[in-house]
């Protein structure tokens, strides 16, 4: 009988009301004042960290709302935090505010109910975004239906060193660069995002027509529209840093190897972050970016709000804030964190358009010309499937 | 009374946390609506073609690193003479307090194809790029086991030297010696086997937890596959929320490792034991190993150097500016990742000193009063904490939590913090208990003194260093605790280690050296406090001093 106790426990109702009408601003803005939201952000680099401490200070002296920020390692240890929540029937109160979050994670949470609204559209900046020209309404093709708000946009580029290599322009000359070359490139191993995103972007350029993506995997189509990728990463392999015995685990874990000229060559999801990390010293002044010839692959990042939070004001007033022009043109400062904006430069007063225009994007950042065609996400299920098989074809030894 | 506190207080959450893991485990998961009871998970987890690997993986690490640490460390304690003793008190606690990622960090950052050794060696032979060869990640987990030797062997010369001043040891030794037998040789028949007794729960605590440790094993072990214990963490971290479910059942199939591993254990053991007494009763006396154990002996003296190559290159890196291979030195000093993160360091150190103070104070105090009732804690009972995967039984633990109305805080992760300091200060004080000599207390009591005074002027100042010790373990163990911390405190309680670890993943080394840096300093004031202290309070009492 122990048993059914707990039962209960996991069995507790699951249903949450919002108290907080996302369309009355004034009203929102009045409620937030005091409050202290904990938002759940990704802690790895101390430029992000810097911003989010600037981001609280900001909203302190607008709205009087306090921001607390929670380092994460993982995304998903939020995840799992507000489900244990869930689970324990814990509907208000909840321990987190905001998070950081695209893609799996805000799928997965979307399909368990987990989040709070819709509120984005109803935020007064919304006004401000490029809906048409950038991927802020979908992630990874998911609808987000308003659950979460973008605040930057991110596309995949590469960085190389200059002193060591030429760009090359497809995933084909890749391969035959690594072959010439053997030991001097690596990717994060999946089911690091970064890792699973280098997977996405060969996949995306090694077949014909990607439109096939934007489906949900079925296994009729899986098994011949991922035969490309395979074959080309049994060749690409051998070729890898330390023979793909090992794998970087995260993205900023390549910066090192290229500062210790180990690679060449590596994967990023910021057109920005060379140029940042050439100013921190964790890269050398040689390293440029390139994009491969038929573009490549672009998604936004967004935040979002637990259905249990106690703060949900504040946490629209600070995800309002990230939309902000200000913050906006800062996150895109290389100083400062380097991130593409959201927001339609169209949609902007001359005086902020201008800003953005002043910005010295920095040495190693592709000009948005140079950027190219922006590659759509493929549905998440192919993600989960392709890094499902890479650890069984190449994440055991 | 107070055992039965103790004991609830250390079962109760594991008991809440485990049954919040099996329900997962075997199929019962209603929060997404899975209620398909049945062992599929656990399939899922034997079909992981990772499965085997990560499991040999696991033990070998395991067994490999308890054997050597134990060696290792019985040997520096048999060629220690006295003065030898009280060096190594002094030199143990910075070792001891380095915590575990720290000295993970610092091990990449000297051996790694493009470390300092290998930058040496590129200096002489013109290397211009680092080697292409796995040092760090090699498949048989050869420097994860170098890890965690280098952590362990300071645990177990601590919980050693803690629980040698009871045993006479030095007594014993001269009256072997006395008989013709070498230093080594006496050491071994008079000492050791009493020795390893009085700290047998630590040296299986190093087994269980070599065998589980997430954080070195991420920076040191392999990765394709990693150690189980890795793996069951990544599962953890899926996405999808149904990996839950197989992490769920991988948390207990590590959990009924390690306790086939403690079976084998138990069987070495006996052999090794069985050995030293047939070779005791043939009077055998060793003669080769007497030389070698002196050699050994003089390796105390590098504990300082090795700490100082592992604090220095820390230190060196949080200052580096660009800092390219094979150079020897930064291309320039930089402060700037100091003056970025000084204002989060504030708060975060502030709160784990909050949290170990208080964790290690009440974890001492109650040991005491446990140990004084005369009382022992069954040493499985207080192992059920340490050896459970700390990533399962907590997330377990934190549904709980919840469901009885705890909030997330600071009080809710100390109470955390005490389910897993607590065992290592009762087992650091329980040994010394044990080897304590009854007859100081009826002398005392024939002279007409009370329990209390003999308690207070007899017991407690015989007993100071090992009390001191389980202090300072306490805290060392509270500062380093990660994802109990994480877990527990909701993310809102950001210790110097949750910060650390969260700025880990970031890669960059100014970074994480600043961070391993100041998370040693941390937890090595109180280890050095406790490495001195006694000496300090034994001004009076000379005959304790060569205890």
């Amino acid at each position: 009988m122990k048993l059914s106790t707990f039962g209960a426990v996991f069995m507790a109702p699951t249903i949450a009301f919002a108290e907080t009408d996302p369309a009355d601003w004034d009203a929102i803005a009045q409620t937030a004042n005091g409050q202290t939201v904990y938002w759940n952000a990704w802690g790895g680099s101390t430029s992000t960290n810097a911003f989010i401490e600037w981001v609280g200070q900001r909203v302190a002296e607008d709205y009087g709302v306090t921001l607390e920020h929670v380092k994460l390692s993982d995304t998903a240890d939020a995840v799992s935090r507000v489900l244990s929540e869930k689970q324990t029937g814990q509907d208000t109160g909840g321990a987190i505010d905001m998070i950081w979050i695209n893609g799996s994670n805000f799928a997965a949470m979307k399909d368990a109910d987990l989040l709070f609204g819709p509120f984005a559209t109803d935020l007064p900046n919304w006004a401000y975004v490029d809906i048409d020209g950038k991927t802020v309404e979908t992630d990874f093709t998911v609808p987000t239906e308003g659950y979460e708000s973008p605040w930057a946009m991110a596309q995949v580029v590469f960085m190389y060193d200059t002193a060591d290599m030429e760009p090359v322009g497809s995933m084909q000359e890749l391969l035959d660069w690594a072959v010439a070359h053997p030991g001097r490139f690596t990717y994060p191993q999946p089911p690091d995002f970064l890792g699973t995103t280098f997977l996405k972007q060969a996949l995306v350029d090694l077949i014909d027509d990607p439109a096939v993506l934007a489906q949900p995997v079925t296994e009729e189509l899986y098994d011949e529209v991922t035969l490309p990728l395979w074959t080309w990463l049994e060749a690409l392999t051998p070729n890898l840093w330390r023979g793909g015995e090992i794998y970087p685990q995260t993205g900023p874990a390549q910066l090192q190897l290229i500062a210790d000229n180990a690679v060449d060559l590596a994967i990023s999801f910021s057109p920005g972050e060379a140029s940042t990390a050439i100013a921190n010293s964790q890269l050398p002044d040689t390293v440029r970016t390139f994009v491969l010839d038929k573009g490549t692959i672009g998604n936004a990042s967004f935040v979002a709000i637990p259905y249990n939070s106690d703060a949900t004001e504040g946490a629209m007033v600070v995800a309002n804030f990230l939309l902000s022009p200000e913050a906006q043109i800062r996150a895109q400062d290389p100083n400062v964190l380097g991130y593409g904006t959201v927001l339609d430069m169209a949609k902007l007063s001359d005086e902020d358009a201008e800003a953005f225009g002043a910005l010295d994007l920095g040495v190693a950042t592709l000009s948005p010309a140079e950027l190219g065609t922006v590659q759509d996400e493929p549905h998440p299920s192919w993600m989960t499937r392709i890094a499902e098989d890479w650890q069984d074809r190449f994440g055991v030894r | 009374m107070m055992r039965a506190v103790v004991i609830v207080a250390l079962i109760g959450p594991v008991i809440a946390g485990l049954i919040g893991v099996a329900l997962p485990a075997i199929g019962y998961f209603p929060a997404i609506g899975r209620v398909d009871w049945g062992l599929e998970a656990f399939r899922d987890v034997i079909a992981w073609q990772g499965f085997g690997p990560a499991a040999r993986l696991s033990v070998f690490t395991g067994l490999a690193a308890t054997a050597l640490s134990i060696i290792v460390s019985f040997f520096l304690l048999a060629a220690l003479t006295g003065n030898g003793q009280k060096r190594l008190r002094l030199y143990l606690g910075p070792m001891l307090a380095l915590p575990h990622a720290a000295v993970g960090f610092a091990i990449v950052f000297l051996i790694d194809p493009t470390g300092i050794v290998s930058r040496l060696i590129a200096q002489l032979v013109g290397w211009s790029r680092p080697p292409d060869v796995a040092i760090i990640g090699d498949p048989w987990g050869l420097s994860l086991i170098l890890g965690l030797v280098v952590k362990e062997i300071p645990f177990l010369l601590f919980m050693a030297l803690a629980a040698l001043p009871p045993l006479a040891a030095f007594q014993r030794i001269k009256a072997c010696k006395a008989l013709g037998y070498g230093q080594m040789a006496a050491w071994i028949y008079a000492v050791a086997i009493p020795l390893y007794r009085a700290i047998r729960m630590p040296v299986f605590l190093v087994l269980a937890y070599s065998m589980t440790v997430v954080d070195m094993a991420i920076i040191l072990g392999p990765t394709t596959p990693p150690t189980l214990s890795v793996q069951i963490v990544k599962w953890m971290a899926s996405p999808d929320l149904n990996v839950r479910m197989v992490a769920a059942a991988g948390a207990i199939v590590q959990l009924l490792l390690v306790l086939a591993v403690f079976a084998i254990w138990l069987l070495i053991e006996t052999v090794a034991k069985q050995l030293i007494l047939r070779s005791a009763k043939m009077g055998y006396r060793i003669p080769r190993l007497g030389a070698a154990s002196l050699r050994v002996g003089r390796f105390v003296r590098y504990f300082p150097v090795l700490f100082v190559c592992f604090l220095g290159i820390l230190l060196l890196w949080s200052f580096a500016g660009f800092w390219s291979f094979p150079n020897l030195m930064p291309d320039g000093l930089t402060t700037r990742v100091w003056d970025q993160e000084a204002g989060g360091l504030t708060s975060a150190l502030s709160n784990a000193a909050v949290i170990g103070i208080c964790v290690a104070g009440v974890s001492t105090l109650c040991a005491i009063a446990v140990l004084e009732s005369g009382k022992r804690v069954a040493p499985y009972l207080l192992f059920v904490p340490l050896i459970v995967p700390q990533v399962a039984f907590l997330l377990g633990l934190q549904v709980f939590m919840i469901h009885i109305g705890v909030r997330s805080g600071m009080a809710a992760v100390m109470f955390v913090h005490f389910v897993f300091v607590m065992p290592y200060v009762l087992l650091t004080l329980q040994g010394a208990y044990d080897g304590y000599d009854r007859r100081y207390d009826r002398v005392a009591a024939a002279l007409g003194r009370s329990y209390w005074v003999i308690l207070w002027r007899v017991r407690l100042p015989i007993l100071i260093a090992p009390i001191i010790s389980a202090f300072a373990v306490g805290f060392a163990v509270s500062v380093a605790q990660y994802l109990p911390t994480l877990l527990i405190g909701g993310g809102r309680v950001a210790t110097i280690t949750t910060d650390a670890v969260a700025l880990a993943s970031g890669g960059d080394r100014r970074v994480i050296a600043s961070y391993a840096l100041l998370q040693a300093i941390a937890a090595v004031g109180p280890l050095l406090i406790a490495a001195v202290l006694p000496y300090a309070l034994w001004r009076n009492r000379k005959g304790l001093r060569h205890a």
